[in-house]
């Protein structure tokens, strides 16, 4: 019995020599945020790929509601209610806003090898969207094109459309990267209002979000877990200050 | 920047003015040029379901012949069997009727581009282009060495197709038989690119990566993309065969495959009506070009990259810009 949304396994990722992912195992329990945290370089963004599918893990399992999912593709586990955001943003650029969303939402309504229907008559689909568009910040920028977002706007409309699709669990990778401090605070009580329903796997390099956040933390160096617990805990790590909170108090 | 009704206004009056001039033309062209706008229509069928898959779907296709070609032999292959009273492969009747042969020509090229997808669009980028074209070589050199049909001098088809008990030698009839094939095929489209599965596709071209984390598997989009585009080059091939009574290995030669890209990128990739444009402007220009010289590709050559660089985004693009240019001049 495990009942976690996520489940890692002793997961391996070796690029050549390289050890990127050594032997990880970690979990993300309903009501979560799990916190990954990390120096540049430790394997965070090789991690989140073998998560959602992009690359294939050496050895080890990944289980999504209990499901192994070490094999199946990104679309597969997609629809087993996996979400994610993308650190540097990836968006349909020439696109709207509005149009960014109703592709998530026309995603997961389903019905998209249709080539004799009208995509601007979908009702169902436009209210959705708009729904979900309304009372957010990018409500007023709805129609505008992706490419003439800024990059505080473009970060929120990632989250927007990772939600749209109604995820199990969110791998959040570096939301808060770029974002200037009003923005990031922002973005703060939005994640903390989407961490109510949605458990998270939240890799961060913003100290301030990740104690903010957090329900966990692990801490993830040279592709190694060196510690894992609660935030108290890991605030008074020695190891972890060692290698990384102190090393990053003296970067910034 | 115009309202969204005035545009639409202009589009609709645009519209208007296009059909009035395709349904005149046979008023007032020779036989000539009638049969060059004849040959406009047909081609550019082609060069639209080209676009879809490359300027919607993104994938850069270099065998498009050998759908198109295909096309033309389901026409000529039939005609023969007709003509001879023998069943084709043992079992196939021939057939002289155009609402017969048309559709079997765009199952069967549907079929193939359901092969030739399945297998090319495992790979992307200039793999892709290099898998397509050597598939359409296959066809081509299969073709040409089938001397059952003609080899190298492919299959004169003595007589078009019949179609509703119509005079079909009459050139101008045979002009608005064509022209009622192009406007089903050009209306067809249109609900296709702006339905749920267009949209996606459109997607599919413009961030891969981020469709596939929505869970839109990529592959099986772009291979349904790629059949129904197979489709439309078939429509556009037995059309052709049709027009020109006559099927051959030129119809499949990868310079075919080459003309219709050009076609697409004279007009603008990824535009509803730029394909039209290009096919338009690639074939009167090598008429008028090829009156004039001999080496009337390297004019060709030299047109389209002044077209391209001149315009970003072909005729379609060019055409755009002067009329916004027009608009803000009147204030």
């Amino acid at each position: 019995m495990t009942g976690a949304v996520l489940e890692v396994k002793c997961l391996v990722k070796r690029f050549g020599g390289l050890i990127a992912t050594d032997h990880v195992s970690l979990e993300v329990r309903p009501g979560e945020v799990h916190a990954l945290i990390g120096p540049n370089g430790a394997g965070k963004s090789t991690l989140i790929n073998q998560l959602c599918g992009e690359l294939v893990p050496d050895e080890g399992a990944v289980f999504l509601g209990g499901q192994d999912v070490t094999a199946a593709s990104v679309p597969d586990r997609v629809a087993l209610g996996l979400g994610r955001t993308f650190q540097i943003t990836n968006l349909l650029t020439e696109m709207s806003v509005r149009d960014n969303i109703a592709m998530a939402v026309q995603a997961r309504m389903g019905r998209n090898f249709r080539i004799w229907d009208a995509v601007a008559r979908r009702r169902a689909l436009w209210a959705e969207t708009d729904g979900l568009l309304a009372g957010t910040a990018l409500d007023t920028r709805a129609h505008v094109p992706v490419a003439g977002l800024s990059h505080g706007e473009k970060k929120q409309l990632e989250l927007l459309v990772a939600l749209a699709r109604k995820p199990q669990l969110l791998l959040l990778d570096e939301p808060m990267a770029g974002l200037g401090a009003a923005e990031s605070h922002e973005m703060i009580v939005s994640l903390r209002q989407v961490a109510q329903a949605t458990p998270m796997l939240l890799v961060e390099h913003d100290m301030e979000a990740v104690f903010a956040l957090a329900t966990r933390i692990s801490v993830l160096v040279y592709g190694r877990i060196i510690a894992s617990g609660s935030v108290e805990e890991i605030r008074a790590n020695p190891e972890v200050r060692e290698a990384y909170l102190g090393a990053e108090d003296e970067l910034c | 920047m115009p309202s969204p009704d005035a545009r639409n206004l202009a589009r609709r009056i645009g519209l208007a003015v296009l059909v009035v001039a395709l349904l005149a033309v046979p008023m007032f062209a020779d036989s000539s040029s009638l049969s060059l706008v004849t040959r406009i229509l047909i081609y550019s069928i082609a060069a639209a379901s080209l676009n879809f898959v490359l300027g919607y779907g993104g994938m850069i296709s270099l065998g498009h012949a050998a759908f198109f070609g295909i096309g033309g032999y389901v026409v000529g292959m039939l005609f023969v069997h007709h003509a001879d009273a023998t069943p084709l492969m043992g079992f196939i009747p021939g057939s002289n009727q155009l609402l017969v042969t048309v559709p079997a020509a765009v199952v069967v090229s549907g079929l193939l581009a359901l092969i030739i997808g399945a297998l090319s669009l495992r790979t992307g980028g200039v793999q892709f282009i290099m898998i397509t074209l050597a598939f359409a070589q296959m066809i081509f050199f299969f073709f040409v060495s089938l001397k059952a049909y003609g080899g190298e001098d492919g299959i004169i088809v003595r007589r078009t197709n019949e179609f509703l008990g119509l005079n079909m030698r009459d050139r101008v009839t045979l002009y608005y038989v064509m022209l009622g094939f192009w406007a089903v095929f050009m209306l067809a489209l249109w609900r296709v690119v702006h339905s749920s599965f267009g949209t996606v596709l459109r997607g599919m071209k413009q961030n891969e990566r981020r469709m596939a984390a929505l869970g839109y598997a990529p592959y099986r989009y772009k291979l349904y993309a790629f059949v129904l585009s197979g489709m439309g080059a078939g429509l556009s091939g037995a059309l052709m065969a049709n027009f020109l009574r006559f099927a051959s290995p030129d119809m499949l030669h990868w310079t075919k495959s080459a003309a219709l890209m050009t076609m697409v990128i004279l007009g603008g990739v990824g535009s509803f009506l730029g394909p039209i444009w290009g096919t338009a402007a690639y074939l009167v220009l090598e008429t008028w070009l090829a009156a004039q010289t001999e080496y009337w590709q390297l004019w060709l050559g030299l047109i389209l990259l002044a077209v391209v660089l001149g315009t970003r985004g072909g005729i379609n693009a060019g055409m755009a810009r002067l009329a916004a240019l027009m608009m803000r001049g009147r204030g």
